[in-house]
């Protein structure tokens, strides 16, 4: 299968010494959904603003769709749709004209720009903003309309550096909705996300970034599949005195209507609710503790201090 | 395919750029044509009148000139500063640096808006001028082609100074200290046939002096330096100029991490 980005042997370091990116080898393959995952300061954005052009490699080599960054830039950056963490539109022009802008940067007529741009707001739920200024949108509408201007092109790839951060959960999952159906029309994305749930509903294929290194890089499911256990919390229906033990589950009662157990892979959970039933412990409702790709993750990069910070964000 | 693609994005960065002043002429186009209007009325009309004629012409006729291409000098010079800071400031200048549009087509672009500006308030000026004092161009050519080739060096010079600058009092520094004294000593206000021997031939190396000149020339047929010069000194500096915005947009100096 093509790849759709290639990255080979990728260092930066930058002014001050500090040695960001230490070797990345990573391919993507055409038609991916990919999350590039990683706690903060771990080189994600450096990987992302030099497949951007935004940042100065100090070496290593990028093929997109088979073009060098190098040596075919235009090319290369022709196939290229961005979606950056922070709002980079012009706050002062109409949301229309930013989207029939970018179009123009990339060769495209003013005419088939504003059908483009049309079609876009349209599917987005912005059309009726088209005359406004885009200082005046919500946040979630601002994050549409980056969605929206990194598609004016039709890019092969579009990469995502946290396209959900700070919208509400309604617009995070009608944006899930959205990228899905772009994916399956053919275009490859790249996801970065600190929502690990977001990369484990949507994406494929997964590599974790730690340090300037890759850590993990395999398939979702891959990764999936190493998780030891799972924890679940049940919401009982009456007050419970002492922790009840149950025969290969680990239980922990975290106040008295609330029981955490921890579930070993390839357990059944048939024989939890069994014991439960005869223990005449009613359970009223049921969720997991943390998601599964978090447990990995935070196991994965281990790093303490790094986590803390993660979750502090 | 890759001229076709780069003249269409030229365009887009064009027509965002005249939008952009447009949008804001409360600030962009009406400031000039008020104070030059003030310098016309103190200079032109209240002190002029105490004035002998330079050249053959009155002191009034003498400055418009002079008055016209500097507010071309400083609106296509601040056009380009505030625009591409602006840009740089806001991030969106990341819009243009991930596209695949070539760096001489931005330059090429944000210069046109430079110049769009500049000869927009030269002309507002130029309208002012006309409730002062009565105009007779000598050389439409010659006046059109050294207004344009100078707002094209000065959006230049404004474009190389946002590349460096890293805060809004960088983007002033330059027009403060620098352009307004050369703009002051180039000739605006006087002739430097009226200077003493020294200063004449210290003022010879302002480049402002010969746009001003040259511009003299092509409204009023008289100027200090000769047309010849002034065209190829603004020629030079714009091969100069450009040259370096080119090197810096290529290395990314100013731009990129």
């Amino acid at each position: 299968m093509m790849k759709a980005l290639e990255i080979k042997n990728l260092k930066k370091t930058y002014k001050n010494g500090f040695e960001a990116l230490k070797g990345i080898n990573l391919n993507v393959q055409k038609g991916d959904f990919f999350a590039l995952l990683g706690p903060n300061g771990a080189g994600k954005s450096t990987i992302i603003g030099i497949i951007c052009s935004l940042i100065n490699k100090s070496s290593g080599h990028i093929l997109i769709q088979g073009h060098n960054l190098e040596n075919a830039q235009r090319a290369a950056k022709a196939q290229l749709g961005i979606v950056p963490q922070e709002f980079n539109f012009n706050v002062f022009e109409p949301v229309e004209e930013i989207l029939v802008n970018q179009a123009g940067y990339y060769g495209i007529n003013r005419p088939e720009a504003f059908k483009r741009a049309q079609a876009h707001l349209k599917q987005l739920g912005l059309w009726d903003k088209r005359r406004e200024m885009a200082r005046d949108l919500s946040g979630g509408m601002k994050r549409r309309l980056m969605i929206a201007r990194a598609l004016m092109h039709k890019p092969s790839i579009l990469i995502l550096d946290e396209p959900t951060a700070g919208v509400d959960i309604e617009i995070r999952r009608s944006m899930w909705q959205l990228l899905q159906e772009i994916n399956e029309q053919g275009t490859t994305i790249i996801l970065t996300t600190h929502y690990l749930e977001e990369a484990e509903q949507l994406c494929k294929n997964i590599a974790i970034i730690n340090q300037g290194r890759i850590i993990k890089n395999c398939t979702m499911s891959e990764l999936l599949s190493e998780s030891d256990s799972e924890c679940i919390i049940l919401n009982l229906d009456s007050e419970l005195k002492k922790t009840p033990q149950f025969t290969d589950y680990s239980s922990n009662l975290v106040d008295a209507k609330t029981l955490e157990i921890e579930i070993k892979k390839h357990k059944n959970i048939n024989d939890l609710f069994k014991q439960l039933t005869e223990k005449q412990i009613n359970v009223l409702s049921m969720r997991n503790k943390s998601n599964r790709l978090e447990q990995l993750f935070l196991h994965l990069v281990e790093d303490k201090a790094i986590i803390k910070a993660e979750r502090e964000n | 395919m890759y001229l076709r693609d780069n003249l269409i994005a030229y365009k887009s960065i064009v027509i965002k750029e005249i939008l952009r002043f447009s949008r804001i002429w409360l600030q962009t186009l009406i400031p000039p044509a008020i104070t030059m209007g003030l310098y016309f009325i103190i200079f032109g009309q209240l002190i002029g009148s105490q004035l002998n004629s330079i050249n053959g012409y009155s002191y009034m006729d003498y400055i418009v000139p002079g008055l016209i291409i500097m507010s071309i000098i400083s609106n296509s010079y601040s056009n380009v500063v505030s625009s591409f800071y602006g840009t740089k400031f806001h991030h969106h200048i990341e819009e243009l640096l991930v596209s695949p549009i070539a760096n001489i087509t931005v330059i090429a672009g944000y210069v046109s808006g430079g110049v769009a500006r500049g000869l927009i308030v030269g002309v507002i000026v130029t309208i002012v001028s006309l409730f002062f004092t009565h105009i007779n161009i000598d050389s439409y050519l010659t006046t059109f082609l050294i207004a344009v080739l100078t707002a094209i060096l000065f959006s230049l010079a404004g474009l190389i100074n946002a590349i460096f600058a890293n805060s809004f009092d960088d983007i002033s520094i330059v027009p403060t200290f620098v352009l307004t004294p050369l703009t002051y000593l180039g000739g605006v206000f006087y002739s430097i046939e009226m200077l003493p021997e020294f200063w004449r031939s210290i003022s010879l190396f302002n480049p402002v002096l010969y746009m001003v000149n040259g511009f003299r020339m092509g409204m009023l047929g008289v100027s200090d330096a000769s047309l010849n010069h002034a065209i190829i000194i603004i020629i030079g500096f714009i091969l100069l100029l450009g040259t370096i915005c080119l090197w810096l947009l290529n290395k990314g100096i100013g731009i990129k991490k």
